[in-house]
């Protein structure tokens, strides 16, 4: 009883410290003139459409991964995550690192996943196996952090110059990874490395000596 | 009002992918789903790097850096889900709240 008490005293204490945030950056938010920055209204075009469809994508694949009670359908949240953000770099003449995203992330990260949630779980029992805790304390988490971050993102004036055109970046990546990253590129070879070879020996059965 | 795209719009999608991502890790018992919620943190580190790669600096430095996240975001994974098996097999669970003990 008392620790429930105690319990309910310091979830409201959270509460009310939150809204007090959120109505404190609210107000820093609206006291300064709100200074738009380039805002170029220009005619929604096939782009922008494209865009918003694959950011909507993007961020349904996320809410899914966060707010999914099965775990199955939280990788196929990551998995529509992945590839939505993927499919925004392209917008951002970004090629080699879309494709890599697609490779590297969707062929080897969601399945070394799906075979991680295959091999310890029952699946028989799906339902309870993405069970959360503290669905009040992620919302307060969610409310507190998300309207910050888009605040900050949206008042911020970013030193924004004129975007070069899309241009293939494959050459230039590769000559800089041979030249100016090199030391960086080779650190990275090693550390992939010490993972074969550190999850192998996390992972194997341990054989007793006795 | 629906605007031209501009960085605004990519930092927006960063910021609710990390939030997403950091709900996920705060929230989940599965030890797989709280590598999942890392995984989303990650990929909204990088399309902030690869939209400022973009629209601020020029050159390539940031997708080069986008590249190398993505890297050791590969390693993470192998390495954590290496260490969920261990879990697995030593506590016949992966909830995160039953993995207390240094070892046996």
């Amino acid at each position: 009883m008392k620790t429930t008490a105690g319990k309910l005293s310091a979830w409201f204490v959270a509460t009310l410290l939150v809204v007090v945030f959120l109505g404190y950056m609210t107000t820093q938010v609206i006291q300064p003139a709100y200074v738009p920055g380039v805002a170029s209204t220009g005619p929604a075009g096939l782009t922008d459409v494209l865009f918003y469809v694959l950011a909507a994508v993007t961020i349904a694949g996320a809410a899914g991964v966060a707010l999914s009670r099965n775990i199955l359908y939280s990788a196929v949240g990551l998995l529509m995550a992945l590839l939505g953000a993927g499919s925004l770099y392209v917008f951002l003449s970004a090629d080699f690192v879309a494709v890599t995203q697609l490779l590297i992330y969707i062929g080897g990260v969601l399945v070394l996943i799906l075979f991680a949630v295959m091999l310890t779980n029952r699946i028989t029992e799906v339902n309870v196996s993405n069970t959360s805790f503290g669905s009040f304390g992620g919302a307060l988490l969610g409310i507190s952090v998300a309207p910050v971050l888009i605040a900050v993102v949206t008042l911020t004036p970013w030193p924004a110059r004129a975007p070069a055109a899309l241009a293939p970046t494959t050459a230039l990546i590769g000559n800089g990874f041979l030249t100016k990253w090199l030391l960086p590129f080779e650190v990275a070879s090693l550390v992939l490395l010490a993972t074969l070879v550190g999850a192998v020996v996390i992972a194997r059965k341990e054989i007793k000596a006795d | 009002m629906i605007t031209s795209i501009s960085l605004t719009h990519f930092l927006v999608v960063g910021a609710l992918l990390f939030t997403f991502g950091l709900v996920t890790v705060a929230t989940r018992r599965n030890a797989v789903g709280v590598l999942m919620g890392v995984e989303l943190i990650l990929n909204g580190a990088n399309v902030n790097f690869v939209a400022f790669n973009h629209y601020v600096t020029g050159g390539v430095s940031g997708q080069v850096f986008a590249l190398f996240v993505i890297v050791l975001a590969a390693a993470e994974a192998a390495v954590g889900l290496a260490i969920v098996l261990a879990i697995f097999q030593t506590f016949k669970t992966i909830d995160v709240r039953f993995a207390d003990l240094m070892r046996e």
